[in-house]
């Protein structure tokens, strides 16, 4: 569905995309991943025609975003990062706006109103949108974004600034537009990709640094083996126990405490359970354990890793970081 | 196009802006008009014409100011941008909407000169050339102050530069006094819009003049085109 070619896009001499190339197919929901100032949002830009590349192509559907710029943008819906919305207008007259802008042929009353009620706006369709809260503005945002029912959505950062009910809501809402259309959502914030996106693209100064199904990442939080311990118990003795219990590599003591229990991590040799002869080990002992969780990988570890050692594979990575703990 | 046309008219009209601009344009062409022709029993409009072309250079730019700068504020230029429309259709239909409203103010000032007509034998081919004149100049101030408020982020920069741009094209071919160089002052008589303007309240259609107009018109208009081409690439 979108096609991107050796993008570059040069600012005077500062470099924002260097040779960035992927393809996102129809139905995908892509998240487009980096820091700020990765070059995120030039690459959104430059897909729904606001800037030009300096280099490279972009096509949608098979249309040339800078050959064919008309039809190109009107296959895409986009919200940028701050929402485009005239603050004198009211909602109604907004989405009328813009219907009328992107010379749509739907029913426009119907149309309309199913937009409203999808994004959850039908009740402040009258008001100004000047008078409108932070999470209704976002939402006439992608409302726009929606009008003339275009199969590509582009949604630059589409929950910053809104509190955390606003932030489930958006996403729900995100969610469900992705059953029927091809979706790139971009952001800083890694529950947002995992909780939604079928893919992960991470950009990092200008660069793409990994271009993964999300699954294979949490797989690899998943395989995760390492434990964190909490046990009211004198920490040299315990430590020695880990240490000393068969199928437990790398114990060491944390340096929090909690009165009179001591935390520890440790990780399982590939393919044990430990954690049954553990607790059975502690009891013995009169050490209670407090508690035993499973530490997983997340995906900031996974971020971070990639952004400092592109090059590095994922199971690489796994080890790595295990290394690091140590 | 029309979608932008449609929404320029209606901010007019939903702030203030529109409102100040008739009252301000009705209030001086009557005073104006009344003054120049009515208590001076002179069926002459010379002096209301050249009155009201230097009004022009304060009351045009409240209705170019927004144009462009406040879109580019407000980040809403980038829903215009990522719409099935072209740059020229945005400009061109800024330039409407806001031709458009000048346009009803000349005609509902022109009223004005039913007076005259109960009282003297005011000539007719004058005034109507005056008239034209007069809108060609506004059309030209029109297409500058938008490029200057495509330039602009602010509303306020956008108006005071704009009143200093046409300041100077008005009045370019005054510092010809000062002037020994005569193809420089053949130059500055030429880039003078008033200059030219003289000529029309003298009784004179000059067609050159509005070949002039015209063209200033056409090519700030490109321009705005422009700027907003190069920043795509910059």
């Amino acid at each position: 569905m979108i096609k991107i070619e050796h993008l570059v896009k040069n600012y005077g001499s500062h470099v924002a995309l260097s040779d960035v190339s992927f393809e996102i197919s129809e139905g995908e929901i892509v998240g487009f991943l980096g820091p700020n100032g990765a070059g995120k949002s030039t690459t959104m830009n430059i897909i729904t025609g606001c800037l030009s590349s300096t280099s490279g192509t972009v096509t949608v559907d098979g249309k040339d975003v800078l050959e064919d710029p008309l039809e190109a943008k009107r296959l895409i819906g986009y919200l940028p990062e701050t929402p485009p919305l005239y603050p004198d207008m009211s909602v109604e007259e907004y989405l009328n706006f813009v219907y009328d802008l992107k010379r749509c042929t739907l029913d426009r009353k119907a149309h309309i109103g199913e937009i409203c009620a999808s994004v959850r706006i039908t009740d402040v369709r009258r008001r100004l949108i000047r008078n409108l809260s932070k999470g209704y503005r976002q939402r006439v945002g992608i409302a726009q974004a929606l009008v003339g029912n275009p199969p590509v959505l582009i949604f630059d950062e589409p929950t910053v600034g809104l509190d955390p009910k606003q932030i489930i809501e958006v996403r729900n809402l995100l969610r469900t537009l992705s059953r029927t259309h091809t979706v790139i959502l971009s952001t800083h914030i890694l529950q947002e990709v995992q909780a939604i996106c079928g893919r992960l693209i991470i950009i990092n100064d200008g660069v793409i640094v990994a271009d993964r199904r999300t699954e294979e990442l949490t797989r690899v939080i998943r395989d995760n083996r390492r434990y964190r311990l909490r046990v009211a118990g004198p920490q040299k003795e315990v430590l020695e126990l880990l240490r000393n219990l068969p199928g437990i590599e790398r114990a060491e003591a944390l340096t929090e405490r909690d009165g009179e229990a001591f935390s520890f991590s440790f990780e399982s040799a590939a393919g044990i359970d430990v954690r049954r002869p553990l607790f059975f080990r502690l009891a013995e002992r009169g050490y209670p354990v407090y508690g035993l969780e499973a530490v997983g990988m997340d995906l900031e570890d996974i971020f971070l890793q990639l952004v400092d050692h592109p090059e590095q594979s994922l199971e690489s990575m796994a080890a790595a970081r295990s290394r690091r703990r140590k | 196009m029309l979608a932008i046309y449609k929404r320029e008219m209606r901010a007019y009209f939903t702030t203030p802006i529109g409102y100040i601009f008739a009252a301000i344009f009705l209030c001086l062409s009557a005073a104006v008009f009344s003054y120049s022709t009515i208590y001076q029993l002179s069926a002459d409009t010379s002096t209301y014409f050249t009155v009201m072309v230097f009004s022009f250079v304060i009351l045009l730019p409240l209705l170019t100011m927004k144009t462009f700068s406040e879109e580019r504020r407000s980040r809403t230029e980038q829903l215009l941008l990522t719409a099935p429309v072209t740059l020229t259709g945005i400009v061109c239909a800024k330039f409407l909407a806001a031709f458009t409203v000048f346009f009803a103010c000349t005609l509902l000032s022109s009223l004005n000169f039913l007076i005259l007509y109960t009282h003297a034998q005011p000539e007719t081919a004058t005034i109507l050339g005056n008239l034209l004149a007069l809108v060609l100049v506004g059309m030209a101030f029109l297409a500058v102050g938008i490029f200057i408020s495509s330039l602009c982020e602010s509303q306020l920069a956008a108006s005071v530069v704009t009143v200093a741009v046409l300041l100077l094209f008005l009045v370019i071919s005054l510092a010809n006094s000062l002037i020994d160089v005569a193809w420089l002052r053949f130059l500055l008589n030429g880039l003078s819009v008033f200059t030219r303007f003289q000529n029309f309240t003298r009784g004179i259609f000059d067609i050159a003049a509005i070949f002039y107009y015209l063209s200033l018109t056409a090519v700030f208009l490109f321009l705005t085109v422009r700027v907003y081409d190069r920043r795509r690439f910059s």
